[in-house]
């Protein structure tokens, strides 16, 4: 699937749930089931720090896609975390570094994209861009 | 008689509606609401009077000049201070702290003195102090606190000798909520001849400041802390010391006369207020003042520690609470975490019911050190909250709960 199709499917998903709370359950959901990332890759470079809950990501590359691991103390970011594996792992550098995250806001999460240090969403794009940047001309 | 409902009506914002639900503000540690008597001053002032101060001829600038010199007034009495040359206008208690850091330390501190902070000050008030030791090669020594959040005033009166010239405390700490025996510590302090700059940015809304009986050296706040607005901050600090404290910025205001061959600086309080003040910022702290005034810092104390009280009694019910700072003189604020949930998570929850606190490392990364926690969450309250309030946050707290339990 394409960057679109998942976003879309993440915003019908988050369309069954009127309730805020019901979306951060299910939020909290993807948080628990995210795989373990493995331990070895939890280290300060792969730390994505912020005043509020850290948050690891991990980036491997193959066959021209890159693939994310992620983790967080914090289990609504792992949510996040979560919901943006989904989408970039298993897409090329290319179509990440393009890739428009329209999702966010239709699902309602726009208020953890504002530009404090508390939050951990737009630091978590911004790293993944920047992952996807470097190994966009290899 | 002291009406919590009469002054809700004084602060608008708390009828705000949240996502839809009542806004429940206990983030008061971080900034107060303005009530509508200081915003209707500043609108006042900005509307009809706005003029710049200490040199104009004309009716406008003396205007604003007399309101904030009477400010000043109404700071000098609020802490009871000696006298107006001793308070000066700054942005907040952080450019306090740091003017003093800066300009104290050019005069008093050499190669080998000691400051001593505590472990439970907030950055602004360890921060500056690093600078400075860093600059004139002092040390920093650091007096640590127990687990109910209580200073060891033993490892304080040990640390004490003659090599220390300042002492860093907070009046009450802004995680913990300890009220720290402040006077015991000044009174320590200067039988060894020391200094003592005291924080009182999470006092000063709370409890009564009288700076001459407690013979502190200095002493900071924030306008916004108390009702008042941001970007203004009071510098309190004895003449004579301050008299002998080199000027920090330079430039307009804080001169006597200038020539390239040398210039003098103007007498205090104007030798620290280097440029165009925030003098309608400074009308506003002084109306915050007078309202405050107007309803008793006692009455507001007993409210407050009413409140306090069962509001702690609440939380405690709550199943796997954690609660950090159980000082017997507490004041303010409750800092907590929940088993088996990050206080993001726990903010961002709330936040969704429309019960507004903070979380995170509430600017003392040592005291999160201290319980080995990555952060923490924190309710403070201010005069206008209410039980019904601290029911619905406790109400949340029980909700969240329940969600990681699905």
């Amino acid at each position: 699937m394409t960057i679109e199709e998942i976003q879309n499917q993440i915003v019908d998903e988050f369309a069954m749930y009127d309730d805020w709370m019901d979306k951060y359950a299910y939020l909290i959901e993807i948080g628990n089931g995210l795989s373990a990332m493995d331990e070895t890759h939890k280290i300060e470079e792969n730390l994505i720090k912020g005043c509020q809950s850290r948050v690891w990501f991990h980036v491997d590359l193959r066959d021209g896609k890159l693939y994310f691991e992620a983790d967080s103390d914090a289990i609504i970011t792992k949510g996040i975390a979560g919901l943006l594996i989904r989408v970039f792992s298993g897409q090329t550098p290319h179509d990440i570094v393009n890739a428009n995250l329209d999702f966010i806001d239709k699902i309602g999460l726009t208020q953890h994209l504002s530009p404090t240090r508390s939050n951990g969403l737009l630091s978590m794009v911004k790293q993944i861009k920047y992952y996807a940047l470097a190994y966009e001309g290899k | 008689m002291f009406d919590v409902n009469r002054i809700r009506k004084d602060f608008p914002i708390l009828e705000e509606k949240i996502y839809g639900k009542p806004l429940v503000y206990l983030d008061n540690g971080a900034t107060t609401q303005r009530p509508l008597q200081v915003v209707e001053k500043m609108t006042e002032y900005y509307l009809r009077y706005n003029s710049n101060v200490h040199r104009g001829v004309h009716y406008l600038s003396n205007k604003c000049t007399d309101a904030n010199e009477q400010a000043r007034e109404i700071v000098r009495e609020f802490i009871h201070a000696k006298s107006t040359d001793e308070v000066i206008f700054t942005r907040g208690t952080t450019e306090s702290i740091n003017l003093v850091a800066y300009t104290f330390g050019e005069a008093f501190i050499r190669e080998g003195d000691e400051i001593i902070v505590t472990e439970m000050e907030h950055h602004a008030n360890i921060v500056p102090w690093q600078m400075l030791c860093e600059r004139k090669k002092a040390v920093l020594k650091v007096v640590p606190f127990n687990d109910k959040g209580e200073l060891d005033m033993e490892e304080l009166r040990g640390l004490l000798n003659e090599r220390v010239k300042l002492v860093g405390v907070a009046y009450v700490s802004n995680v913990l909520g300890t009220v720290n025996p402040v006077k015991e510590i000044i009174d320590a302090a200067h039988a060894i001849g020391a200094y003592v700059l005291v924080d009182g940015a999470q006092a000063i809304q709370h409890i009564r400041v009288d700076v001459q009986m407690l013979d502190c050296d200095f002493f900071v706040f924030s306008g916004h802390k108390i009702y008042g607005p941001t970007g203004v901050g009071i510098l309190y600090g004895k003449r004579n010391l301050l008299e002998q404290m080199p000027p920090w910025q330079g430039g307009g205001e804080m001169i006597k006369e200038v020539r390239f061959e040398k210039t003098t600086y103007n007498e205090l309080p104007f030798k620290f207020e280097a440029g165009t003040p925030d003098f309608i910022g400074v009308v506003g702290l002084g109306e915050a003042l007078e309202y405050v005034k107007s309803i008793g810092l006692q009455e507001i104390a007993e409210y407050e520690h009413g409140l306090m009280d069962y509001a702690m009694k609440q939380i405690r019910e709550i199943p796997g609470i954690i609660l950090y700072g159980d000082a017997i003189d507490k004041s303010s604020v409750i800092s907590f975490g929940i088993e088996g949930i990050h206080p993001f998570d726990v903010g961002t929850l709330l936040d969704k019911m429309g019960v507004a606190i903070r979380t995170g490392q509430l600017c003392a990364e040592p005291v999160m050190q201290h319980y080995g926690v990555p952060g923490m969450a924190r309710a403070s309250i201010a005069m206008y909250n209410t039980r019904e309030e601290i029911d619905a946050f406790c109400e949340g707290l029980r909700k969240i709960e329940k969600i990681f339990k699905l």
